[in-house]
């Protein structure tokens, strides 16, 4: 049998198989995407983000917890850094979800993101499909840790949930572009610890600075660890399913969402062939090595590897 | 300077290839045995070979061991164990990954293992098993020797 009909009926190894397939960059995983996508398009794509230690994986721990009391299936994709001199990574997510691990209803799997930026891996969006069409009813897509501009995750999920700190800013990092434009949900973690409501003041003071927008996204405290807040956290989320189904832009999301798998392709295409190229026996990476100096015009290199040779 | 804070030894960062296939490993502690800091220099080391590592942690069960190296498709699962209980869990794992149709799946172990007991879990199925002071190199060059596909 093949690999998609395996995992169509549910057989977890081949699910497991085909991530690897997409994480490999294996033109095999194009195969099996295209041949799944008829079943794909009916999970719920929810990300979660937000700075190193904000408590990510220990709030996606809590929702699965809510989640698997309202009798829905989950699949897990939680992104970490690799090494930029080794390519090798330590995958820590799944530690905080142990409690998960023997459930059937709960898929997790780690991703390194190898030197993809934006906070996902290249492969995040083949994997979103593979577990839609396995069937999960709800797939938590966790970014790496990220800064103000890893923003990937918002044109790849239907719900983008940001996840604060207390004392994470004053009030002019609340009304900085980027990634507090993205959030759909404001999670102020580590609630127990003080200064949150401070911090609520703050996102809801800078939000209250510009025009009031269809969906005013919420602010809402979380103790991840204290098991505080994960029933409200799933409540907006559906609240927020509910307004994106219901007229909120949910098709225009998805259209805009396959633009941006486009262009990933397309750029990461052309990052293969170009690499190929300067690396290869070529006339340009004859060229290149001429010139020890790198005093060549990137430009025209550029162009000449496009195949737009001026 | 801005190159001063990072040791010249270190090559420059680099971009990576497309197309890789990539080791990956689960390391975790099998048991009621809270020493995890052997474990954790091993999931570096490996690290630092290039090898995606999928830390566990504590106080995990065979089953939970099997289901996770199922879910993250590893090539090889590292176990840690210190507290002697290693002729109980062991087998049960390498017994479970048969049952799962995951006995590909490499196993491989660390930690106080009297010799004779080393010898059985070989016979059983374990690949190696390394004992106090095996050096990391060794660890590594197993790793990206017998789990390279």
């Amino acid at each position: 049998m093949s690999l998609a009909a395996s995992l169509l009926q549910g057989d977890v190894r081949a699910l497991a198989k085909a991530i690897s397939l997409a994480e490999d960059r294996d033109p095999e995983a194009t195969q099996i995407v295209t041949e799944l996508q008829p079943q794909t398009g009916r999970a719920h794509l929810v990300g979660i983000t937000g700075a190193p230690g904000s408590g990510k994986s220990s709030l996606v721990d809590l929702l699965l917890q809510v989640i698997r009391q309202r009798g829905k299936t989950v699949g897990v994709v939680a992104v970490d850094p690799s090494s930029p001199f080794t390519g090798g990574a330590v995958l820590g997510d799944r530690i905080r979800m142990q409690r998960h691990t023997l459930d059937k209803g709960v898929f997790i799997r780690s991703m390194g993101a190898r030197g993809h930026l934006g906070g996902l891996a290249a492969a995040t969006r083949e994997v979103i499909h593979l577990l839609d069409a396995y069937g999960r009813d709800v797939i938590i897509v966790e970014t790496v840790g990220v800064g103000q501009s890893e923003l990937e995750i918002g044109t790849v999920c239907d719900t983008t949930v940001l996840v604060l700190v207390p004392e994470s800013g004053d009030a002019v990092q609340s009304i900085k572009a980027g990634i507090m434009e993205i959030a759909d949900i404001f999670v102020i973690n580590k609630a127990d610890l003080g200064g949150a409501e401070k911090t609520r003041r703050l996102i809801q003071d800078a939000m209250a600075l510009g025009p009031a927008p269809a969906w005013a996204p919420p602010i809402l405290l979380t103790a991840a660890i204290k098991d505080q807040g994960g029933v409200e956290l799933w409540q907006a989320i559906e609240r927020h399913w509910e307004y994106l189904s219901q007229g909120g832009g949910l098709q225009d999301r998805r259209l805009q969402r396959l633009k941006q798998e486009v262009l990933a392709l397309v750029a990461e295409q052309a990052r293969d062939d170009a690499r190929q190229q300067l690396e290869g026996d070529t006339p340009v990476a004859r060229r290149l090595r001429q010139n020890p100096n790198g005093t060549l015009n990137p430009y025209a290199l550029a162009a000449e590897l496009m195949g737009r040779a001026r | 300077m801005s190159t001063a804070s990072r040791p010249s030894s270190k090559p420059a960062p680099r971009t990576e290839p497309a197309s890789q296939k990539k080791i990956r490993v689960l390391t975790l502690k099998l048991g009621l045995d809270g020493h995890d800091r052997g474990v954790k220099v091993v999931s570096r080391a490996l690290r630092d070979a290039g090898v995606e590592v999928i830390y566990a942690g504590l106080r995990q069960t065979p089953e939970m061991a099997v289901e996770a190296a199922i879910q993250e498709d590893v090539d090889g699962i590292g176990v840690s164990i210190l507290s002697g209980a290693h002729m109980t869990l062991i087998p049960r794992v390498l017994e479970l990954l048969k049952e799962r149709g995951a006995g590909d799946i490499v196993v491989f172990a660390g930690g106080i293992i009297p010799d004779d007991e080393a010898a059985e879990l070989k016979t059983l199925g374990v690949a190696e098993i390394f004992g106090p002071g095996t050096s990391l190199a060794t660890i590594v060059d197993f790793v990206n020797s017998r789990l390279r596909k």
